[in-house]
């Protein structure tokens, strides 16, 4: 699908990608990743061509794209930038459609399919539609990134960093939508990112760079099992777990410092509390931080202009785990239940931290990995 | 007072054209000073070597008194409305102008990046998203010209301008207090109506997501 071959790119002298080849499969989710300065990004950007490479070419289907018009090439390539960047004079459908606009798509087929894809991602057109990307958080604008990316459904998406500047809950449910996304659509994406938690998730490929070169390209596991050398190896165990670490119990995977509110928080002081935490969900708990309830973003959406605070709003009837129980127990709950996250307690009913799905992702890498490393 | 009215009464119909004379050169100057200087701005922004002499060359420019600049004109293009116009023009491309610059030239490169990366081209860029960003900028900038001129076009009168100015000139030379009034008071009217009327036209052309 992509080839890049013998790509070099040099800045005032100084090389910034060096004599590299890579060759992308259709379908392949591959991540880019490696130390600030390794060239990863300024090698997305030649894909795309919003950086020219000095020398060499990069075939896409067969056709080398240095020889063909930019701006044609960028409207047949989804891009997502860490920024976002959504447009802040238009409105979410307007956001969506643009490149189909560009590519002069009639309105109707414009807007069925910016509401699809709405829809997708279980937003609703009616609700989100017209609103202007200020109203939303940062994890909601970023999923229109990602939608707008994929409107005049492009075959290649390319994304640079693009869940980098969300918190830890928002990031891997976002991660958890683009690959599921990514899987049910058939999309070749090629993913910048330096989070090798991000890269372990998300790819079927991973290329680890350095100084402008690939030092190893290769599936996760096979980077994880037999990493090529020292720098891979250390590159790797820089984002291990502690080898002591025990995952015995919910403590040890969860989270810590989850976003709580009292019964008393006013309904757009909790708003304002999720948009700034990028959170959908606050959980309730009582002055002494004991553990009531959780309120969620879509309950205050539909009943909270009847309401002064959240208090009628909390949803008591959600599962919690106690710290000090065993974590697979928690794992199963979240997953049987489709939760997106468990509150977890202490003896006194004191919410500490929660559990998500990246709390089993750690676990698993922390089973993975151990062994393999020693310091 | 009653003395006033009875005067603005008599004279109506020269303060009615004073008036019109007024708004038609704010206008006309308001209107050519933005057709050049926003294209002109945003030429600027595309040339980063000439834009920063050009802004400080306007910065002192906008410092000489609009009177000096009445007085350099008048020897050179004669009196009339006609050299009351151009120098009318030059000042109101001042603001304009600064605002384009700098709004157009702040719009965040985050949005500029993703624009380009989807396919959009330099015009596309420009209109569907510079433009629009810095739109609240460009037309406060006209704003503050408009405000200006009113105010500068009244001293056109002393090269032959017209407008409101000769019927306080004329009261000046003549001590004549209620020919004054009536020349001064509709000049303030119309500043503050302007600024109100451009404030209003500000909500409408400046894009919803902004005010946010």
């Amino acid at each position: 699908m992509v080839r890049l071959k013998n790509i070099q790119k040099e800045y005032n002298g100084s090389v910034a990608v060096d004599d590299l080849n890579l060759e992308i499969e259709k379908g392949q989710f591959v991540v880019l990743i490696g130390p600030s300065g390794c060239g990863k990004t300024t090698t997305l950007k030649m894909i795309n061509r919003l950086i020219e490479p000095t020398s060499g070419s990069v075939f896409i289907n067969g056709e080398d794209v240095t020889k063909v018009n930019p701006v044609a090439l960028r409207r047949k390539i989804g891009y997502v930038i860490q920024q976002i960047g959504l447009f802040p004079n238009m409105t979410i459908m307007q956001n969506i459609e643009v490149v189909p606009k560009l590519l002069k798509w009639p309105a109707d087929k414009r807007r069925e399919r910016a509401q699809e894809l709405l829809r997708l991602v279980e937003m609703d057109p009616e609700v989100y539609g017209d609103r202007y990307p200020s109203e939303l958080s940062g994890g909601q604008q970023q999923r229109i990134g990602v939608l707008r990316a994929l409107a005049a459904e492009p075959p290649l998406i390319l994304m640079d960093e693009p869940f980098g500047a969300l918190d830890p809950i928002t990031k891997e449910l976002l991660q958890d939508e683009l690959k599921k996304l990514q899987t049910s659509l058939g999309k070749t994406i090629v993913f910048v990112t330096h989070d090798m938690d991000e890269a372990l998730k998300l790819a079927d490929y991973i290329v680890l760079m350095k100084d402008g070169r690939v030092v190893q390209a290769d599936a996760p596991e096979e980077l994880l099992s037999n990493p090529k050398n020292e720098f891979v190896a250390e590159f790797i165990g820089k984002h291990r777990m502690n080898s002591n670490f025990c995952i015995d119990e919910v403590k040890d995977v969860m989270k810590t410092k989850p976003v709580t509110a009292t019964r008393e928080k006013g309904i757009g002081e909790s708003i304002a509390l999720m948009k700034s935490r990028n959170v959908d969900s606050i959980i309730v708990v009582d002055k002494a931080g004991r553990f009531e309830g959780i309120v969620t973003i879509g309950r205050i959406m539909t009943d909270g202009k009847n309401h002064k605070n959240i208090s009628r709003l909390v949803e008591e009837d959600v599962p919690v785990v106690k710290m000090d129980s065993n974590a697979k127990e928690a794992f199963d709950l979240l997953i049987q239940n489709k939760l997106d996250f468990i509150p977890a307690i202490d003896d006194d009913n004191v919410v500490k931290g929660l559990i998500t799905k990246s709390s089993i992702a750690k676990a698993m890498a922390e089973v993975v990995w151990k062994g393999a490393d020693n310091d | 007072m009653i003395d006033f009215i009875r005067f603005v009464a008599e004279n109506r119909s020269d303060l009615y054209s004073a008036l019109t004379q007024h708004i038609f050169i704010t206008i006309t100057a308001v209107l050519s000073g933005a057709v050049l200087a926003i294209p002109f701005g945003i030429f600027l922004t595309r040339r980063p070597a000439i834009a920063n002499p050009v802004m400080a060359a306007v910065g002192v420019s906008q410092t000489i008194p609009s009177l000096v600049m009445f007085g350099i004109a008048m020897p050179i293009l004669g009196i009339g409305v006609k050299t009351a116009l151009v120098v009318l023009v030059i000042y109101s491309i001042f603001p304009i102008l600064r605002n384009t610059f700098t709004g157009i030239s702040g719009v965040d490169e985050k949005y500029k990046e993703a624009a380009k990366g989807m396919g959009m081209n330099g015009r596309q860029v420009l209109f569907n998203v510079e433009i629009p960003l810095a739109m609240p900028l460009i037309i406060t900038g006209i704003r503050i010209s408009t405000v200006y001129i009113i105010s500068w076009a009244t001293l056109a009168a002393l090269i032959g301008g017209g407008g409101l100015g000769d019927l306080i000139f004329t009261g000046l030379q003549t001590y004549n207090y209620n020919m004054i009034l009536l020349g001064a008071l509709p000049a303030c009217i119309l500043a503050v109506a302007a600024n109100g009327i451009i404030g209003l036209l500000q909500k409408a052309a400046v894009p919803k997501g902004l005010d946010k």
